[in-house]
Protein backbone atom coordinates (compact mmCIF):
# COMPACT_ATOMS: atom_id res chain seq x y z
CA UNK A 1 0.00 0.00 0.00
CA UNK A 2 2.81 2.41 0.84
CA UNK A 3 4.58 1.62 -2.44
CA UNK A 4 1.43 2.25 -4.44
CA UNK A 5 0.74 5.50 -2.58
CA UNK A 6 4.28 6.73 -3.24
CA UNK A 7 3.88 5.80 -6.91
CA UNK A 8 0.72 7.92 -7.15
CA UNK A 9 2.47 10.85 -5.48
CA UNK A 10 5.38 10.57 -7.92
CA UNK A 11 2.87 10.77 -10.77
CA UNK A 12 1.32 13.88 -9.14
CA UNK A 13 4.64 15.67 -8.72
CA UNK A 14 6.42 14.56 -11.93
CA UNK A 15 4.77 17.18 -14.21
CA UNK A 16 6.07 20.08 -12.06
CA UNK A 17 9.60 18.66 -12.14
CA UNK A 18 9.40 18.12 -15.91
CA UNK A 19 8.13 21.65 -16.66
CA UNK A 20 10.73 23.32 -14.44
CA UNK A 21 13.57 21.19 -15.86
CA UNK A 22 12.58 21.74 -19.51
CA UNK A 23 12.25 25.50 -19.15
CA UNK A 24 15.36 25.92 -17.02
CA UNK A 25 17.68 23.76 -19.17
CA UNK A 26 16.26 24.25 -22.70
CA UNK A 27 14.58 27.67 -22.72
CA UNK A 28 16.47 29.77 -20.19
CA UNK A 29 19.55 27.53 -20.77
CA UNK A 30 21.02 27.73 -17.34
CA UNK A 31 22.01 24.96 -14.93
CA UNK A 32 20.03 24.40 -11.73
CA UNK A 33 21.19 26.63 -8.89
CA UNK A 34 21.70 24.56 -5.70
CA UNK A 35 20.82 21.22 -7.25
CA UNK A 36 21.40 19.36 -3.97
CA UNK A 37 18.93 21.50 -2.05
CA UNK A 38 16.36 21.10 -4.81
CA UNK A 39 16.65 17.31 -4.71
CA UNK A 40 16.32 17.16 -0.92
CA UNK A 41 13.28 19.42 -1.21
CA UNK A 42 11.71 17.14 -3.80
CA UNK A 43 12.12 14.12 -1.55
CA UNK A 44 10.35 16.09 1.20
CA UNK A 45 7.54 17.07 -1.21
CA UNK A 46 6.91 13.46 -2.26
CA UNK A 47 7.12 12.08 1.29
CA UNK A 48 4.91 14.87 2.67
CA UNK A 49 2.22 14.51 0.02
CA UNK A 50 2.14 10.71 0.46
CA UNK A 51 1.71 11.09 4.23
CA UNK A 52 -0.97 13.76 3.76
CA UNK A 53 -3.08 11.63 1.41
CA UNK A 54 -2.87 8.61 3.75
CA UNK A 55 -3.86 10.86 6.67
CA UNK A 56 -6.84 12.18 4.69
CA UNK A 57 -8.23 8.67 4.34
CA UNK A 58 -7.59 7.82 7.99
CA UNK A 59 -8.64 11.07 9.65
CA UNK A 60 -10.21 13.97 7.76
CA UNK A 61 -12.70 12.03 5.59
CA UNK A 62 -14.07 9.80 8.38
CA UNK A 63 -14.11 12.72 10.84
CA UNK A 64 -16.11 15.07 8.57
CA UNK A 65 -18.38 12.27 7.48
CA UNK A 66 -18.91 10.97 11.04
CA UNK A 67 -19.76 14.39 12.47
CA UNK A 68 -22.23 15.00 9.64
CA UNK A 69 -23.94 11.70 10.39
CA UNK A 70 -24.08 12.41 14.14
CA UNK A 71 -25.59 15.87 13.56
CA UNK A 72 -28.18 14.40 11.21
CA UNK A 73 -29.07 11.77 13.82
CA UNK A 74 -29.25 14.39 16.58
CA UNK A 75 -31.67 16.27 14.33
CA UNK A 76 -30.85 19.75 15.66
CA UNK A 77 -30.58 22.17 12.76
CA UNK A 78 -29.45 25.17 14.91
CA UNK A 79 -26.47 23.22 16.28
CA UNK A 80 -25.63 21.99 12.80
CA UNK A 81 -25.67 25.57 11.50
CA UNK A 82 -23.57 26.77 14.45
CA UNK A 83 -21.04 24.05 13.64
CA UNK A 84 -21.04 24.96 9.93
CA UNK A 85 -20.51 28.65 10.67
CA UNK A 86 -17.79 27.96 13.25
CA UNK A 87 -15.95 25.66 10.85
CA UNK A 88 -15.99 28.23 8.03
CA UNK A 89 -15.17 31.19 10.28
CA UNK A 90 -12.51 29.41 12.36
CA UNK A 91 -10.59 27.97 9.46
CA UNK A 92 -10.54 31.26 7.57
CA UNK A 93 -9.74 33.84 10.24
CA UNK A 94 -6.34 32.22 10.95
CA UNK A 95 -5.56 31.37 7.32
CA UNK A 96 -1.96 32.56 6.61
CA UNK A 97 -2.70 33.35 2.94
CA UNK A 98 -5.60 35.61 3.96
CA UNK A 99 -3.49 37.43 6.57
CA UNK A 100 -0.95 38.10 3.80
CA UNK A 101 -3.56 39.44 1.38
CA UNK A 102 -5.18 41.64 4.06
CA UNK A 103 -1.86 43.19 5.14
CA UNK A 104 -0.90 43.81 1.51
CA UNK A 105 -4.26 45.47 0.84
CA UNK A 106 -3.93 47.69 3.93
CA UNK A 107 -0.45 48.81 2.86
CA UNK A 108 -1.64 49.69 -0.66
CA UNK A 109 -4.54 51.62 0.82
CA UNK A 110 -2.34 53.66 3.15
CA UNK A 111 -0.09 54.54 0.21
CA UNK A 112 -3.05 55.71 -1.85
CA UNK A 113 -4.10 58.03 0.99
CA UNK A 114 -7.74 56.89 1.09
CA UNK A 115 -10.12 58.12 3.80
CA UNK A 116 -11.78 55.94 6.41
CA UNK A 117 -10.23 52.89 8.05
CA UNK A 118 -6.44 52.73 7.82
CA UNK A 119 -3.56 50.33 8.33
CA UNK A 120 -3.97 47.54 10.84
CA UNK A 121 -7.63 48.33 11.53
CA UNK A 122 -8.43 47.92 7.84
CA UNK A 123 -6.53 44.62 7.63
CA UNK A 124 -8.33 43.20 10.69
CA UNK A 125 -11.76 44.40 9.48
CA UNK A 126 -11.11 42.84 6.08
CA UNK A 127 -10.03 39.53 7.61
CA UNK A 128 -13.12 39.32 9.81
CA UNK A 129 -15.35 40.25 6.86
CA UNK A 130 -13.91 37.37 4.82
CA UNK A 131 -14.09 34.94 7.77
CA UNK A 132 -17.77 35.85 8.43
CA UNK A 133 -18.47 35.43 4.72
CA UNK A 134 -17.01 31.91 4.65
CA UNK A 135 -18.88 30.94 7.84
CA UNK A 136 -22.11 32.24 6.32
CA UNK A 137 -21.38 30.38 3.08
CA UNK A 138 -20.93 27.01 4.81
CA UNK A 139 -24.07 27.59 6.91
CA UNK A 140 -26.13 28.55 3.84
CA UNK A 141 -24.69 25.54 2.02
CA UNK A 142 -25.80 23.26 4.87
CA UNK A 143 -29.34 24.73 4.77
CA UNK A 144 -29.29 24.07 1.04
CA UNK A 145 -28.40 20.41 1.60
CA UNK A 146 -31.08 20.01 4.30
CA UNK A 147 -33.72 21.66 2.12
CA UNK A 148 -32.52 20.23 -1.21
CA UNK A 149 -32.25 23.59 -3.02
CA UNK A 150 -30.52 23.29 -6.41
CA UNK A 151 -26.97 24.69 -6.24
CA UNK A 152 -26.88 26.21 -9.73
CA UNK A 153 -29.47 28.89 -8.95
CA UNK A 154 -27.50 30.07 -5.91
CA UNK A 155 -24.13 30.05 -7.68
CA UNK A 156 -25.24 31.67 -10.94
CA UNK A 157 -27.45 34.16 -9.09
CA UNK A 158 -24.54 34.94 -6.76
CA UNK A 159 -22.06 35.57 -9.54
CA UNK A 160 -24.65 37.71 -11.36
CA UNK A 161 -24.96 39.87 -8.22
CA UNK A 162 -21.15 39.99 -7.89
CA UNK A 163 -20.79 41.16 -11.49
CA UNK A 164 -23.52 43.76 -10.98
CA UNK A 165 -21.83 45.09 -7.81
CA UNK A 166 -18.34 45.18 -9.37
CA UNK A 167 -18.69 48.51 -11.27
CA UNK A 168 -20.17 50.11 -8.12
CA UNK A 169 -17.37 49.10 -5.72
CA UNK A 170 -14.06 50.98 -5.39
CA UNK A 171 -11.24 49.58 -7.57
CA UNK A 172 -8.98 48.39 -4.76
CA UNK A 173 -11.85 46.43 -3.18
CA UNK A 174 -12.61 44.71 -6.51
CA UNK A 175 -9.07 43.33 -6.72
CA UNK A 176 -9.09 42.02 -3.16
CA UNK A 177 -12.62 40.64 -3.50
CA UNK A 178 -11.91 38.37 -6.46
CA UNK A 179 -8.60 37.21 -5.00
CA UNK A 180 -10.13 36.51 -1.57
CA UNK A 181 -12.56 34.07 -3.16
CA UNK A 182 -9.72 31.82 -4.24
CA UNK A 183 -7.54 32.23 -1.18
CA UNK A 184 -10.02 31.12 1.47
CA UNK A 185 -10.34 27.44 0.60
CA UNK A 186 -7.23 25.97 2.20
CA UNK A 187 -5.74 22.51 2.06
CA UNK A 188 -7.17 21.25 5.35
CA UNK A 189 -10.54 22.99 5.10
CA UNK A 190 -11.39 21.54 1.68
CA UNK A 191 -11.34 17.81 2.55
CA UNK A 192 -13.16 18.43 5.83
CA UNK A 193 -15.89 20.58 4.29
CA UNK A 194 -16.30 18.22 1.33
CA UNK A 195 -16.67 15.27 3.71
CA UNK A 196 -19.22 17.23 5.78
CA UNK A 197 -21.40 17.93 2.73
CA UNK A 198 -21.19 14.40 1.43
CA UNK A 199 -21.87 12.90 4.87
CA UNK A 200 -24.94 15.11 5.34
CA UNK A 201 -26.38 14.33 1.93
CA UNK A 202 -25.88 10.62 2.61
CA UNK A 203 -27.67 10.67 5.94
CA UNK A 204 -30.66 12.85 4.97
CA UNK A 205 -33.33 10.93 3.12
CA UNK A 206 -34.00 12.05 -0.45
CA UNK A 207 -30.61 13.72 -0.95
CA UNK A 208 -28.02 12.45 -3.39
CA UNK A 209 -24.30 12.87 -2.55
CA UNK A 210 -23.44 13.82 -6.15
CA UNK A 211 -26.22 16.43 -6.53
CA UNK A 212 -26.38 17.77 -2.97
CA UNK A 213 -23.08 16.78 -1.32
CA UNK A 214 -20.84 18.93 -3.46
CA UNK A 215 -21.23 22.71 -3.62
CA UNK A 216 -20.03 23.89 -0.19
CA UNK A 217 -16.58 24.83 -1.53
CA UNK A 218 -18.15 26.68 -4.45
CA UNK A 219 -20.21 28.75 -1.99
CA UNK A 220 -17.10 29.41 0.13
CA UNK A 221 -15.33 30.81 -2.95
CA UNK A 222 -18.30 32.94 -4.03
CA UNK A 223 -19.43 34.59 -0.82
CA UNK A 224 -16.12 36.40 0.01
CA UNK A 225 -16.44 38.19 -3.35
CA UNK A 226 -19.90 39.51 -2.42
CA UNK A 227 -18.97 40.39 1.17
CA UNK A 228 -15.73 42.20 0.25
CA UNK A 229 -17.41 44.19 -2.56
CA UNK A 230 -20.05 45.40 -0.09
CA UNK A 231 -17.33 45.98 2.55
CA UNK A 232 -15.49 48.15 0.01
CA UNK A 233 -18.61 50.20 -0.71
CA UNK A 234 -19.31 50.72 3.00
CA UNK A 235 -15.75 51.50 4.11
CA UNK A 236 -15.19 53.63 1.00
CA UNK B 1 21.36 19.85 7.13
CA UNK B 2 20.80 21.93 10.27
CA UNK B 3 19.25 24.57 7.99
CA UNK B 4 16.76 21.98 6.80
CA UNK B 5 15.97 20.98 10.38
CA UNK B 6 15.30 24.63 11.29
CA UNK B 7 12.98 25.16 8.33
CA UNK B 8 11.25 21.88 9.11
CA UNK B 9 10.55 23.02 12.67
CA UNK B 10 9.29 26.34 11.32
CA UNK B 11 7.07 24.63 8.75
CA UNK B 12 5.67 22.35 11.43
CA UNK B 13 4.98 25.31 13.74
CA UNK B 14 3.16 27.16 10.94
CA UNK B 15 1.03 24.16 10.01
CA UNK B 16 0.16 23.48 13.65
CA UNK B 17 -0.86 27.13 14.10
CA UNK B 18 -3.18 26.89 11.08
CA UNK B 19 -4.64 23.60 12.31
CA UNK B 20 -5.25 24.49 15.98
CA UNK B 21 -8.49 26.51 15.41
CA UNK B 22 -9.94 23.68 13.32
CA UNK B 23 -8.98 21.14 15.97
CA UNK B 24 -10.57 23.21 18.75
CA UNK B 25 -13.85 23.63 16.82
CA UNK B 26 -14.03 19.94 15.97
CA UNK B 27 -13.29 18.94 19.58
CA UNK B 28 -15.84 21.35 21.09
CA UNK B 29 -18.65 20.17 18.85
CA UNK B 30 -17.71 16.50 19.05
CA UNK B 31 -17.46 16.33 22.83
CA UNK B 32 -19.64 19.20 24.14
CA UNK B 33 -22.48 19.23 21.60
CA UNK B 34 -22.63 15.76 20.10
CA UNK B 35 -21.24 14.15 23.29
CA UNK B 36 -19.95 11.17 21.42
CA UNK B 37 -16.61 9.48 21.28
CA UNK B 38 -14.90 9.48 17.92
CA UNK B 39 -15.26 6.02 16.37
CA UNK B 40 -11.84 4.44 15.76
CA UNK B 41 -10.34 7.31 17.80
CA UNK B 42 -6.77 6.03 17.68
CA UNK B 43 -6.77 5.59 13.94
CA UNK B 44 -8.22 9.07 13.43
CA UNK B 45 -5.62 10.57 15.77
CA UNK B 46 -2.82 8.83 13.89
CA UNK B 47 -4.30 10.08 10.61
CA UNK B 48 -4.49 13.64 11.95
CA UNK B 49 -0.80 13.53 12.89
CA UNK B 50 -0.02 12.25 9.38
CA UNK B 51 -2.01 15.10 7.80
CA UNK B 52 -0.18 17.78 9.83
CA UNK B 53 3.29 16.24 9.47
CA UNK B 54 2.73 15.51 5.78
CA UNK B 55 1.55 19.04 5.03
CA UNK B 56 4.49 20.56 6.94
CA UNK B 57 6.98 18.36 5.09
CA UNK B 58 5.29 19.17 1.78
CA UNK B 59 5.45 22.95 2.36
CA UNK B 60 9.08 22.84 3.54
CA UNK B 61 9.95 20.81 0.44
CA UNK B 62 8.21 23.34 -1.81
CA UNK B 63 10.11 26.20 -0.15
CA UNK B 64 13.39 24.40 -0.78
CA UNK B 65 12.80 22.91 -4.22
CA UNK B 66 10.13 24.76 -6.15
CA UNK B 67 9.42 28.30 -4.98
CA UNK B 68 12.92 29.87 -5.28
CA UNK B 69 13.56 28.48 -8.76
CA UNK B 70 9.98 29.22 -9.84
CA UNK B 71 10.34 32.86 -8.81
CA UNK B 72 13.73 33.20 -10.52
CA UNK B 73 12.34 31.66 -13.70
CA UNK B 74 9.35 34.01 -13.66
CA UNK B 75 11.73 36.99 -13.36
CA UNK B 76 14.04 35.74 -16.11
CA UNK B 77 11.28 34.86 -18.56
CA UNK B 78 9.58 38.24 -18.19
CA UNK B 79 12.76 40.36 -18.53
CA UNK B 80 13.00 42.43 -21.77
CA UNK B 81 16.50 41.02 -22.52
CA UNK B 82 15.16 37.48 -22.59
CA UNK B 83 12.08 38.36 -24.61
CA UNK B 84 13.64 40.41 -27.40
CA UNK B 85 17.41 40.03 -27.10
CA UNK B 86 20.09 42.13 -25.39
CA UNK B 87 19.52 45.87 -25.22
CA UNK B 88 15.78 45.59 -25.87
CA UNK B 89 13.41 48.15 -24.38
CA UNK B 90 10.16 46.88 -22.91
CA UNK B 91 8.07 49.46 -24.81
CA UNK B 92 9.16 48.03 -28.20
CA UNK B 93 8.08 44.44 -27.48
CA UNK B 94 4.80 43.41 -29.11
CA UNK B 95 2.44 41.06 -27.32
CA UNK B 96 3.28 37.91 -29.30
CA UNK B 97 6.94 38.10 -28.29
CA UNK B 98 5.85 37.06 -24.82
CA UNK B 99 5.10 33.57 -26.16
CA UNK B 100 7.54 31.84 -23.77
CA UNK B 101 5.76 33.53 -20.86
CA UNK B 102 2.36 32.27 -22.07
CA UNK B 103 3.71 28.76 -22.62
CA UNK B 104 5.47 28.65 -19.25
CA UNK B 105 2.38 30.05 -17.49
CA UNK B 106 0.15 27.38 -19.03
CA UNK B 107 2.57 24.50 -18.40
CA UNK B 108 3.60 25.36 -14.83
CA UNK B 109 0.08 26.10 -13.59
CA UNK B 110 -1.22 22.90 -15.19
CA UNK B 111 1.54 20.97 -13.43
CA UNK B 112 1.15 22.62 -10.02
CA UNK B 113 -2.62 22.01 -10.12
CA UNK B 114 -1.97 18.27 -10.49
CA UNK B 115 0.18 18.40 -7.34
CA UNK B 116 -2.40 20.40 -5.33
CA UNK B 117 -3.28 18.37 -2.18
CA UNK B 118 -6.80 19.82 -1.80
CA UNK B 119 -7.63 18.79 -5.36
CA UNK B 120 -6.28 15.28 -4.73
CA UNK B 121 -8.73 15.09 -1.81
CA UNK B 122 -11.71 16.24 -3.87
CA UNK B 123 -10.75 13.81 -6.66
CA UNK B 124 -10.79 10.91 -4.19
CA UNK B 125 -14.18 12.01 -2.81
CA UNK B 126 -15.67 12.37 -6.29
CA UNK B 127 -14.48 8.91 -7.35
CA UNK B 128 -15.90 7.42 -4.16
CA UNK B 129 -19.26 9.23 -4.26
CA UNK B 130 -19.92 8.64 -7.97
CA UNK B 131 -19.21 4.94 -7.56
CA UNK B 132 -16.34 5.21 -10.06
CA UNK B 133 -18.30 6.97 -12.85
CA UNK B 134 -16.15 10.03 -12.26
CA UNK B 135 -12.52 8.95 -12.08
CA UNK B 136 -10.09 11.03 -10.02
CA UNK B 137 -7.16 11.35 -12.43
CA UNK B 138 -9.10 12.40 -15.59
CA UNK B 139 -11.10 14.85 -13.44
CA UNK B 140 -7.89 16.40 -12.12
CA UNK B 141 -6.31 16.55 -15.58
CA UNK B 142 -9.43 18.32 -16.93
CA UNK B 143 -9.33 20.84 -14.08
CA UNK B 144 -5.57 21.34 -14.56
CA UNK B 145 -6.06 22.09 -18.26
CA UNK B 146 -8.69 24.67 -17.27
CA UNK B 147 -6.27 26.33 -14.85
CA UNK B 148 -3.43 26.23 -17.42
CA UNK B 149 -5.55 27.96 -20.07
CA UNK B 150 -6.80 30.53 -17.57
CA UNK B 151 -3.34 31.52 -16.33
CA UNK B 152 -1.94 31.85 -19.88
CA UNK B 153 -4.97 33.99 -20.74
CA UNK B 154 -4.37 36.12 -17.63
CA UNK B 155 -0.77 36.73 -18.71
CA UNK B 156 -2.02 37.83 -22.13
CA UNK B 157 -4.57 40.07 -20.40
CA UNK B 158 -1.82 41.75 -18.38
CA UNK B 159 0.37 42.24 -21.48
CA UNK B 160 -2.34 43.85 -23.62
CA UNK B 161 -4.07 45.54 -20.67
CA UNK B 162 -7.55 44.09 -21.33
CA UNK B 163 -10.11 44.67 -18.55
CA UNK B 164 -10.70 41.77 -16.14
CA UNK B 165 -14.41 42.58 -15.96
CA UNK B 166 -14.97 41.65 -19.62
CA UNK B 167 -13.40 38.22 -19.06
CA UNK B 168 -15.53 37.61 -15.97
CA UNK B 169 -18.73 38.67 -17.75
CA UNK B 170 -18.15 36.44 -20.78
CA UNK B 171 -16.81 33.57 -18.64
CA UNK B 172 -19.72 33.42 -16.21
CA UNK B 173 -22.17 33.66 -19.11
CA UNK B 174 -20.48 30.55 -20.52
CA UNK B 175 -20.73 28.92 -17.05
CA UNK B 176 -24.48 29.66 -16.98
CA UNK B 177 -25.04 28.24 -20.47
CA UNK B 178 -22.96 25.11 -19.77
CA UNK B 179 -24.90 24.57 -16.54
CA UNK B 180 -28.02 24.05 -18.64
CA UNK B 181 -26.28 21.79 -21.18
CA UNK B 182 -24.08 19.61 -18.94
CA UNK B 183 -25.33 16.43 -17.21
CA UNK B 184 -27.07 17.54 -14.02
CA UNK B 185 -25.04 15.33 -11.69
CA UNK B 186 -21.68 16.85 -12.66
CA UNK B 187 -22.68 20.51 -12.03
CA UNK B 188 -22.09 20.74 -8.23
CA UNK B 189 -18.71 19.00 -8.54
CA UNK B 190 -17.76 21.34 -11.41
CA UNK B 191 -18.57 24.39 -9.26
CA UNK B 192 -16.49 23.02 -6.39
CA UNK B 193 -13.52 22.35 -8.64
CA UNK B 194 -13.12 26.10 -9.15
CA UNK B 195 -12.39 26.85 -5.51
CA UNK B 196 -10.02 23.99 -4.76
CA UNK B 197 -7.50 24.60 -7.51
CA UNK B 198 -5.98 27.82 -6.23
CA UNK B 199 -4.10 26.68 -3.19
CA UNK B 200 -0.73 25.86 -1.65
CA UNK B 201 1.33 25.09 -4.76
CA UNK B 202 -0.25 27.14 -7.53
CA UNK B 203 -0.82 30.54 -5.92
CA UNK B 204 2.81 31.49 -5.08
CA UNK B 205 4.14 30.57 -8.55
CA UNK B 206 1.30 32.23 -10.44
CA UNK B 207 1.51 35.36 -8.29
CA UNK B 208 5.25 35.63 -9.03
CA UNK B 209 4.51 35.41 -12.76
CA UNK B 210 1.77 38.04 -12.59
CA UNK B 211 3.90 40.46 -10.56
CA UNK B 212 6.95 39.91 -12.79
CA UNK B 213 4.92 40.65 -15.88
CA UNK B 214 3.14 43.67 -14.40
CA UNK B 215 6.50 45.20 -13.49
CA UNK B 216 8.00 44.56 -16.98
CA UNK B 217 5.20 45.72 -19.27
CA UNK B 218 5.15 49.53 -19.47
CA UNK B 219 2.01 51.19 -18.14
CA UNK B 220 1.01 48.30 -15.84
CA UNK B 221 0.95 48.58 -12.08
CA UNK B 222 1.58 45.58 -9.87
CA UNK B 223 -1.32 46.55 -7.67
CA UNK B 224 -3.97 47.10 -10.31
CA UNK B 225 -3.09 44.61 -13.03
CA UNK B 226 -1.49 41.80 -11.04
CA UNK B 227 -4.80 40.80 -9.46
CA UNK B 228 -7.52 38.86 -11.20
CA UNK B 229 -5.29 35.91 -12.10
CA UNK B 230 -6.87 33.89 -9.29
CA UNK B 231 -10.38 35.04 -10.28
CA UNK B 232 -9.96 33.49 -13.74
CA UNK B 233 -8.28 30.38 -12.28
CA UNK B 234 -11.45 29.83 -10.21
CA UNK B 235 -13.74 30.29 -13.22
CA UNK B 236 -12.06 28.17 -15.90
CA UNK B 237 -12.13 24.76 -14.14
CA UNK B 238 -15.94 25.07 -13.93
CA UNK B 239 -16.05 25.57 -17.71
CA UNK B 240 -13.55 22.75 -18.31
CA UNK B 241 -15.35 20.15 -16.16
CA UNK B 242 -18.86 20.91 -17.48
CA UNK B 243 -17.56 21.18 -21.04
CA UNK B 244 -15.75 17.84 -20.79
CA UNK B 245 -18.84 16.15 -19.32
CA UNK B 246 -21.08 17.58 -22.06
CA UNK B 247 -18.59 16.47 -24.71
CA UNK B 248 -18.31 12.92 -23.41
CA UNK B 249 -22.12 12.60 -23.35
CA UNK B 250 -22.25 13.78 -26.96
CA UNK B 251 -19.45 11.43 -28.06
CA UNK B 252 -21.03 8.51 -26.20
CA UNK B 253 -24.34 9.11 -28.00
CA UNK B 254 -22.66 9.25 -31.39
CA UNK B 255 -20.69 6.04 -30.88
CA UNK B 256 -23.88 4.26 -29.77
CA UNK B 257 -25.68 5.44 -32.88
CA UNK B 258 -22.87 4.17 -35.12
CA UNK B 259 -23.09 0.76 -33.56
Amino acid sequence: MAARATGETLRDVAPVVAVVAVFQLLVIREPFPELGKTLVGLVAVVAGLTLFVQGLRLALFPLGDGMATSFARKGSVPWLLAFAFALGFGTTVAEPALIGVADEAARARDLSGADGLRGGDYAVALRYTVAVSVGTAIAVGVIRIVRGWPIHRIIIGGYAIALALTPLAPDDAVGIAYDAGGVTTSTITVPLVAALGIGLSRSIRGRSPMLDGFGLIALASLSPILFVLVFGMVVG
Amino acid sequence: MSLLATSLTQGLAETVRAVVPIGVILAVFQFAVLRRRVPHGRRVAAGAVMVVAGLALFIVGLEAALFPIGRTMAEQLTSPEFLAGPGAVAADISWWQYYWVFLFAAAISLATTLAEPALIAVGLEAEDVSGGTVRAWPLRVTIAIGVGVSVALSMWRIVVGAPLFAFLLVGYTVVAVLTMLAPRSIVPLAYDSGGVTTSTVTVPIVTALGLGLASTVPGRSELEDGFGVIALAVMFPMIAVMGYARLSVALGRRSRRQR
